[in-house]
């Protein structure tokens, strides 16, 4: 019991406050409450399968599998393969870190990582589908473009300023988290 | 619709896998559960953040501040907006096509967009306990800037 209210404390503390401002400001607690139930559901709906296939990756895709495919070896495949697996998730971006601590675990390279976080956050197909019809293809396919360099470029970067302890400590994260 | 492309390919695999090792399959559930379970708690709190946030901060209230603007300035506010708030996609695209309507530039809204996609301040928590401090400060600070970049080329792309 205690673990537990250790654990969900900060989500304790931010209900007490939503019941606190439908005490005190009843039209705005009672919208945001609406507005936490919405996309709880939302986010309910999409969240299966992604641990499913999480768990189905942890127990059959060997660590060596991985290496090839994603490790600091794998060039370009590792790219595509980080960038096609963002870009066909669905779900809101903090459902990728679980995903992305895999394949950390798994031995696959940052770099990759970070792309796959990338392409996760701003190129997932059925949001560009969405952009697409309410902003014009134009916009949807420029953005798209640029965000393909940008993700990589930023994804490099980071890399690059990591100094190997750093990188450790982010791999020694992913073993503990999953 | 995508998302019943996503269950359909979670059941066919975990169905393949059942038939191959029902031992590893009940793990990888396992594994899925506790998985789940672990970042459960920040989930609950990030949703009552922006149910919080989405109730005090209304798509009007947006489009007042970058509605009208134009210049760096909008901008401005609206890289911010985008970088605080997380709002989800499919009422994004929307609200965007809206605030083009009543008179935002499309460089106001393409930095929003990208912010917003790409720069999660609520989420930042979460963000360390995976990859640690400097990394996730330099990925949300990179992408900040980086929505500036994307601004400029769909302004000049679609001027």
């Amino acid at each position: 019991m205690r673990n537990f209210i250790k654990r969900y404390r900060a989500a304790l503390v931010l209900l007490a406050l939503n019941i606190f401002i439908l005490i005190v400001f009843p039209v705005i607690g009672r919208k945001s409450m609406e507005l936490t139930f919405y996309n709880a559901k939302e986010m309910l709906m999409v969240i299966p399968p992604i641990f499913i296939l999480l768990g189905l990756l942890d127990v059959w895709v060997k660590r060596e599998t991985m290496i090839k495919l994603m490790g600091e070896k794998s060039g370009v495949t590792g790219v595509v393969i980080a960038f096609l697996m963002g870009s066909a998730a669905a779900g809101p971006l903090y459902a990728a870190f679980p995903i992305a601590g895999m394949l950390l675990k798994k031995g696959s390279r940052l770099s990759n990582v970070l792309i796959f976080i990338g392409a996760w956050s701003t190129t997932k197909i059925p949001l560009l589908l969405f952009e697409a019809s309410a902003m014009g293809w134009k916009f949807m396919v420029t953005r798209f473009l640029i965000n393909l360099v940008g993700i990589g470029v930023i994804a490099l970067i980071i890399e690059r300023l990591l100094g190997s302890e750093e990188k450790a400590e982010i791999y020694e994260k992913a073993a503990a988290a999953n | 619709m995508f998302t019943v492309v996503l269950y359909v390919l979670a059941i066919v695999l975990l169905l393949l896998s059942f038939a191959k090792d029902k031992v590893k399959t009940k793990m990888a559930l396992k594994k899925a559960w506790k998985s789940f379970e672990n970042i459960l708690p920040q989930f609950i709190a990030i949703l009552i953040i922006v149910g919080i946030m989405l109730a005090v901060v209304s798509p009007e209230m947006i489009s007042r501040l970058i509605g009208g603007q134009s210049g760096w300035i909008g901008m401005l506010i609206a890289a911010v907006i985008g970088a605080i708030t997380l709002i989800p996609g499919f009422v994004a695209f929307p609200l965007a096509a809206a605030l083009l309507n009543s008179g935002a530039g499309f460089m106001q809204i393409a930095v929003f967009i990208s912010t917003l996609m790409m720069v999660g301040i609520v989420t930042i928590p979460v963000e360390i306990s995976y990859f640690g401090k400097k990394a996730t400060f330099l990925r949300n600070s990179m992408a900040f800037l980086f929505s500036f970049i994307v601004a400029i080329v769909i302004g000049v792309v679609l001027k």
